[in-house]
């Protein structure tokens, strides 16, 4: 118990820093979401082709292999191509390496992107086609009524989902241990190589996360809610 | 609101039955030791039966002491050679239980396997939750840089660098001592050795004969700097609730010294003559 609650402070910061980098993922998983999930909508072939090509790669492949390829697979990449050119065109070499902040956020980002293009994908077409009809009946371009109409209603229906995948990467966050950046589970394991309490400490961990979701769920519920009542 | 509250309740209430479950865990090794100790005695019985069956514990990627043989996917190694030897003088039946090193001394604690094997130091914070064996290997740590890398020499030279170093080790340990260093703790240390390549690191703080065989193995863009920080023993890690088990460690690690087996492997492995002491506690001095 006295372990437990020592180690607390310790564990606190760490599950800061996994609702930061979660945070941060979903924020720019939702950007590169809402492009991907557009442009497999789009009638540009080429552009649904390349969207369908990246989401089936980042959610067909488990999220511990994308981490362990952007942080010790693609710095051996970059290097190669990087000593070639430096060899052939005589440019200064200025890739050095990915800190553990990066390669964190680029692949929870990329795989937290092709989950969200989905839900984004999923919101656009459960819209009703008349909507969309009514919008280009007013004299509305594709464009405009997407813009005005269509997304707008979009976003409502996909706030609960968008919580869900905020939910799921904040468990799923648990996985950058293995590159070592200093997680709430990360120093949950820490603590355990230090002090051998490996039960105690588990399960405060397994409770911090418990209290960020159920947390989170809330917030979601409320949202959620509140946009309703404008229905 | 009402449910809100509702929730709260029993999330109040799960936690704290699992902390009461949590507060008894400390007590209940105490108990199932003894419990533990009678029911090894009633295995005992049987045991004429057939050979005497022994998890052992290992963090199988530390080569030259333990590593699987990419061709055979066998565990190879001098841990995997000595466990082997023991195993054969003592008529056990012995299987390998590949695990983090993190784990190791849990999986001891929870008598979940038999012995571990797997370059463990002995220290005095791991003899509170473990007993050891006689010491089988001198060990020492290093410090391992980029080839490259001229500014760092030794271990008065990392003061303030980013540090690599494998979780819950003695070189862990002793790279939290240097001041301002930032440590990064990876699961294995082939992948601090992998972030040392990448640049992610500037040094790996690790024991000596793995540095040096990671090195040897072809990868000459790393080099070790600097004198052992260091001295420091290999020890058989043994649950403490099975004292007979560690009885019999020791009996077969004094007979492989005298039949000469333990010299054998560790000639083939470190290509020398082990010390003298070895096995066994080392001349005060």
């Amino acid at each position: 118990m006295e372990t437990v609650i020592s180690s607390l402070p310790v564990l606190l910061l760490g599950a800061v820093k996994t609702l930061q980098i979660t945070a941060i993922s979903v924020f720019f998983g939702c950007i590169l979401g809402l492009i991907a999930g557009l442009s497999r909508l789009s009638r540009n072939r080429v552009l649904s082709f390349l969207a369908v090509c990246y989401v089936d790669f980042f959610r067909g492949t488990p999220l511990l292999v994308q981490i362990v390829i952007v942080y010790f697979g693609i710095p051996q990449i970059l290097k190669d191509v990087q000593s070639q050119l430096v060899q052939a065109y005589g440019i200064t070499p200025v890739f050095e390496n990915i800190p553990i902040f990066f390669a964190a956020v680029i692949a929870c980002s990329l795989n937290s992107g092709a989950y969200i293009a989905e839900i984004f994908r999923a919101g656009v077409q459960s819209i009703e086609k008349g909507q969309m009809e009514a919008a280009r009946s007013l004299g509305m371009t594709h464009g405009q009524a997407m813009r005005y109409v269509i997304l707008p209603q979009a976003f409502k229906r996909v706030i609960p989902p968008l919580g869900n995948e905020f939910i799921a990467m904040l468990k799923d966050t648990s996985l950058l241990s293995v590159i070592g950046f200093e997680e709430l589970f990360r120093r949950g394991q820490l603590i355990v190589g230090a002090t051998y309490k490996a039960f105690q400490i588990y399960l405060t961990v397994a409770f911090i996360y418990l209290i960020m979701v159920i947390l989170i769920s809330r917030l979601v519920d409320y949202l959620e809610r509140r946009l309703k009542t404008g229905d | 609101m009402l449910r809100t509250i509702k929730v709260i309740l029993i999330m109040l209430v799960v936690l704290a039955l699992a902390l009461g479950v949590a507060g008894c865990g400390g007590q209940q090794t105490k108990d199932t030791k003894d419990s533990k100790q009678t029911s090894a005695q009633a295995g005992g019985g049987q045991q004429p039966a057939g050979k005497q069956k022994i998890l052992v514990a290992s963090d199988t990627t530390y080569a030259p002491f333990e590593f699987q043989d990419p061709n055979t996917g066998k565990y190879v190694g001098f841990d995997m050679e000595l466990i082997q030897a023991i195993a054969e003088v003592n008529n056990w039946d012995y299987e390998i239980r590949s695990m983090n090193f993190d784990g190791i001394v849990p999986a001891l604690q929870s008598a979940s396997v038999d012995l571990a094997i797997s370059a463990i130091t002995i220290t005095e914070k791991r003899k509170e939750q473990v007993n050891f064996s006689l010491p089988y290997y001198q060990s020492g740590q290093c410090v391992a840089v980029k080839a490259s890398n001229n500014t760092i020499k030794g271990f008065d030279d990392l003061a303030g660098k980013k540090i690599g170093v494998q979780i819950a080790t003695t070189g862990a340990d002793e790279a939290r001592k240097i001041p301002g260093a930032k440590i990064t703790d990876y699961n294995t240390i082939n992948e601090a050795f992998m972030a040392l390549k990448n640049s992610n690191v500037d040094a790996v703080v690790n024991d000596y004969p793995v540095t040096f065989y990671f090195i040897q193995q072809g990868n000459k863009d790393v080099k070790i700097v600097g004198d052992l920080r260091t001295s420091e023993f290999y020890g058989i890690a043994v649950p403490k609730s099975k004292p007979d088990i560690l009885e019999k460690v020791n009996s077969a690690l004094k007979t492989l010294k005298e039949n000469g087996k333990y010299a054998e492997i560790y000639k083939k492995w470190f290509d020398k003559e082990p010390p003298d002491f070895l096995p066994g506690e080392p001349p005060a001095n």
